[in-house]
């Protein structure tokens, strides 16, 4: 599930996520690999000497920027560094961790093992079967970069609050009464050490542009809102400087690898109004278009989430549930999960997405590998731990933790659909739909704990009668069941129309931990999908 | 110096650190805390950690710019340095129209909320409190998945016009998911408190259980709407969704539920049934909560919907001066008034309904109207001529608190509960609500 949505992020008073610094602290490289090294060592050796058997040591860094702006004010300005240390061991064949904030010496480093050691052996007792990890070589001293292009650090503030308050001066000139809009940029500098010798410093970079526009109608007290249409990427700066092929034009601009938040904020202002007297939608069966803007949390919750080893298992019964989709359902390898046309694969290289890294948070190389071919279920995303139940001797390389303080446990990776292997656009598709409805950006989201039956929202939603766009519809939701779904699928456009969507915020986990995910798509048209109105008269 | 200091400690350690101010304002926000938790599932333990945190916060301000600045260290030193650190910063600000000044000295409620009990968890006690548990599980040839978190720490305050301000406080949540062995029956448990020696994990556990066997071979019924009897577990998730909207500014500007056509607010009016009073007060027993906000308003025993008329919406000190009302931060609890009514009771009195012990994955719909979606999850039984008759299977629901609350029948006696989505603690009575609207069915168990 995606924890912590857009809303929460447009506050003022953004969730602190570690502690405030001054921008230039952003730019600062952290602690010399030599000194992490130092560092680390001292942890291995100290849990080797108490009687683990296995240990890795997570030294991070977490740099956060949040400009925060509504209509002409910039509401914060704020910088957050989060530095410490967090130990994982397995003793007497159960895992322990601790975590200790600023941890700069030998001596932190030493506590943190030997607690978490003690924890280790503190719950064995409660152990049935020891942790079975299948085998994992060093890589030494390695290390891994995003491939950006500008470092959002690096770009002076005073450009980014112009670009915010241009921004929001556009929505106000094109029809919104209110307009908040926020930059939010991180960058992860993580190192990983364990005894299986490796020592990986790696550097992560993400970027998420996002907006709200309201408008209101002060006569009938109604409101609308429209979110922008910008995805969060693993990308630098360059995501905001965009260049024409970067955009898909059709009844309103999309963006892949570039966004023009001004474009699309001036769009977005007149949408909301637009809204205000939109169609509400008649419920019933209709065929539905859904952009790639859209479908990545469809793709996220009924694909993603039921595919993670740990949750089909029942490792996550407590919270975020289990899996319809069961080992007895992957080992008959016949199980339908959608048409014949439905590829969908797990990734965690993907330039540009939010997944990607060298190496996960246990120190397996990333990958990518398939998860429903043809539309049978073919695999799952599994750690270290777990990976030995589907009789693979290799870790697919999903592991995260979302800070030096949390244990690190199976995140779903970045996955996607693939496009359609013959030529097909967004016009060619609609021309065949004789009743639709065509639907741009998430909206509301929410899957059972078994991701069966799931219901959507969106952001913009568009009329399709006999092949052609007739006129933005509002109060759309659509329900279904995730086999029926996918099983509806009937066509996808090829990978010229290929874009990825994503969060920074899937959340997972007791006490529940964010992971940034992208999941890519083309345009993707799916029959007879169970539509309902959501307007209430109170 | 221990992580968790002491009211007197605190007030010391924050007098330094104001004695380096040479801005025109200056605030000190300070914490500490440790954490600790086990997790299992599949009837064993499967991570648990340990953390140890403490943060000191400098806002200084000249004029109306603004410098925030924050430290882990607590030396002479390190303190000098943050509060420089926050001066430069607050130079290069741009100025902050709605930045309000640091507030004069308040007086605050005394509360207790913190329990030696609950600071003196550790790894091993921990462990046992799960080992009773899985034992109860085990016996019965179920599945448990649990999670049991412990939290205790302090916040304090000082700024430079003399304000002061200590909490301290400490809490444990437990929960739990039992389930069958063929994957037919589900049942939930959760609680909250602030003293540990009120959780008893056993018996906690035995409500799961009776859940989870009780939950096996689940009908489906038609969707529609039916009368429900929501636990407090159910009714808090939804109920919370109200609440985050009660804020001034939002209603004023037009763009929440709480707003009126015409630029207004709904304060005055009846929006729900005249037996729903929903309050806040920090030194509830049941649910001690901090006394103070983070800025050093005082939290006091405050009515926000009273016999079902809206009473009062948050305002921040800036949205109170431009309105020239009294700020009202936002509540550190809230509690709702019940009735007399016993959950048996209400299902004895009750022809033909549904029951629903937990719901899940709340999202907001439509903000207009509050309509929520989301599940029923880990026991939904159906009732008949006032008895419990079989389980049925999971519904998703579209349905607005607001409405909900405007079909009410009856109320029962409120409980301690902890939100499924947010994790904070409620006081909840048990409710009766008529014409509450299932949209479609879900296989999920």
């Amino acid at each position: 599930m995606t924890g912590m949505g857009m809303g929460a992020i447009m506050l003022p008073n953004i969730p602190v996520m570690g502690r405030p610094v001054a921008a230039e602290a952003l730019l600062d490289g952290g602690l010399d690999v030599a000194v992490k090294k130092r560092l680390a060592d001292a942890a291995l050796n100290t849990a080797k000497a108490k009687g683990a058997t296995y240990t890795d040591v997570r030294i991070g860094r977490y740099l956060n920027q949040f400009v925060v702006t509504r209509e002409d004010k910039v509401q914060s300005i704020t910088n957050t560094e989060s530095y410490g240390v967090g130990v994982r061991v397995i003793a007497d064949g159960c895992w322990g961790f601790a975590a200790i904030v600023d941890a700069k010496s030998e001596a932190d480093m030493a506590r943190a093992a030997e607690q978490a050691v003690a924890i280790a052996k503190a719950n064995a007792k409660l152990m049935a079967q020891p942790v079975q990890l299948v085998p994992q070589k060093g890589f030494g001293e390695v290390s891994w970069k995003a491939p950006i292009k500008k470092n959002a650090f690096e770009v002076p503030i005073k450009e980014k609050v112009d670009l915010l308050l241009g921004v929001n001066d556009a929505a106000l000139k094109n029809g919104a009464n209110y307009v908040n809009s926020v930059l939010f940029f991180v960058n992860e500098q993580k190192y990983f050490a364990s005894s299986d010798g490796s020592y990986i410093d790696q550097d992560i970079h993400r970027v998420w542009p996002i907006f709200n526009v309201t408008a209101i109608d002060p006569k009938t007290g109604k409101f609308e809102n429209r979110q922008a249409l910008s995805a969060p990427t693993g990308m630098g700066y360059e995501y905001l400087q965009t260049n024409p092929s970067d955009k898909l034009t059709g009844i309103t601009t999309r963006y892949n690898k570039g966004y023009d938040m001004l474009e699309d904020v001036t769009a977005a202002a007149k949408q909301a109004k637009e809204k205000l007297t939109a169609k509400s939608v008649e419920a019933g069966k209709y065929d539905l278009i859904l952009d790639p803007s859209h479908l990545w949390l469809t793709i996220h919750e009924s694909v993603g989430h039921p595919l993670e080893l740990d949750r089909v298992l029942g490792y996550e019964a407590n919270f975020a549930g289990t899996s319809f989709a069961t080992l007895d359902k992957w080992q008959s390898k016949n199980f339908n999960y959608g048409s014949k046309l439905v590829n969908l694969f797990a990734d965690k290289t993907q330039v540009g997405s939010l997944g990607a890294v060298g190496w996960d948070d246990e120190g397996v190389k990333t990958k990518r590998w398939d998860l429903v071919k043809e539309g049978t279920l073919v695999n799952y995303q599994a750690i270290r731990d777990q990976v030995h139940i589907l009789g693979e001797t290799e870790s697919h390389g999903c592991c995260y933790a979302d800070s030096w303080s949390s244990v690190q446990f199976q995140r779903m990776a970045n996955v996607s659909l693939a496009p359609g292997k013959t030529p097909l656009s967004v016009d060619d598709m609609i021309k065949d739909v004789k009743k639709g409805i065509y639907i741009i950006g998430d909206g509301s989201f929410s899957i059972d704990q078994q991701r069966y039956n799931f219901q959507f929202g969106g952001q913009l939603f568009y009329e399709i009668k006999d092949g052609k766009i007739v006129g933005m519809l509002k109060d759309v939701a659509y329900q279904s069941n995730t086999q029926e779904f996918w099983n509806s699928c009937v066509q996808i456009c090829d990978e010229r129309d290929y874009r990825l969507g994503g969060s920074f915020f899937d959340g997972k986990g007791q006490p529940p931990q964010s992971s940034a995910v992208s999941h890519g798509s083309s345009t993707t048209r799916f029959s007879g999908v169970n539509v309902i109105n959501t307007a209430r008269k109170i | 110096m221990s992580i968790i200091l002491t009211e007197e400690e605190a007030k010391a350690l924050l007098k330094k650190v104001l004695s380096y101010s040479k801005a025109d304002e200056c605030e000190a926000n300070i914490l500490g805390e440790t954490r600790g938790n086990i997790r299992y599932a599949r009837n064993e333990v499967s991570t648990s950690g340990a953390l140890t945190n403490q943060n000191l916060s400098v806002q200084s301000a000249f004029g109306k710019k603004v410098g925030v600045a924050t430290i882990d260290e607590f030396d002479d030193a390190s303190l000098e340095k943050v509060v420089r650190r926050s001066e430069e910063l607050a130079q290069l600000a741009p100025e902050n129209p709605e930045y309000m000044g640091v507030l004069a000295p308040q007086t605050y409620t005394k509360v207790n909320g913190f329990f030696d009990s609950t600071a003196n968890i550790n790894p091993a006690t921990r462990a046992d409190a799960v080992a009773k548990s899985l034992a109860l599980v085990k016996a019965q040839k179920l599945i448990g998945a649990g999670f049991l978190e412990d939290q205790q720490g302090y916040n304090a305050m000082m700024n430079s016009k003399g304000l002061f301000a200590y909490y301290k406080s400490a809490n444990v949540n437990f929960s739990l998911t039992v389930r069958t062995e063929d994957g037919t029956g589900s049942g939930y448990v959760i609680k909250g408190y602030s003293d540990v020696n009120k959780l008893d994990t056993a018996a906690a556990t035995k409500i799961a259980i009776q859940k989870s066997i009780g939950s096996k071979g689940a009908k489906a019924l038609e969707p529609g709407k039916y009368t429900v009897i929501l636990e407090p577990t159910a009714a808090a998730v939804l109920l919370e969704n109200l609440y985050f909207d009660m804020d001034a500014r939002s209603a004023d500007e037009g763009r929440s539920f709480f707003s009126k056509a015409g630029g207004k607010s709904k304060i005055g009016d009846k929006i729900v049934d005249e037996r729903v009073t929903i309050f806040s007060d920090p030194s509830n027993p049941e649910l001690p909560s901090s006394p103070w906000s983070g800025e050093g308003l005082p939290q006091e025993k405050l009515a926000w919907i009273d016999k079902g008329v809206v009473k009062n919406l948050s305002y921040s000190r800036y949205w109170a001066s431009q309105k020239g009302v009294k700020p009202i931060p936002y509540p550190s609890n809230m509690i709702m008034l019940g009735g007399t009514a016993s959950l048996d009771e209400m299902i004895k009195s009750t022809q033909r309904g549904i029951l629903v012990t937990k719901l899940w994955y709340i999202r907001s719909v439509d903000p207009q109207t509050l309509l929520l979606t989301g599940l029923t999850r880990d026991g939904t039984f159906y009732i008949e001529n006032g008895k419990i008759k079989h389980p049925i299977k999971n519904f998703r629901f579209n349905e607005s608190p607001v409405i909900m609350l405007n079909n009410l029948e009856m109320l029962g006696k409120p409980e301690r509960v902890v939100s499924t989505e947010s994790n904070i603690n409620y006081l909840v009575p048990p409710m009766k609500i008529r014409e509450f609207t299932f949209s479609s069915l879900s296989d999920a168990v």
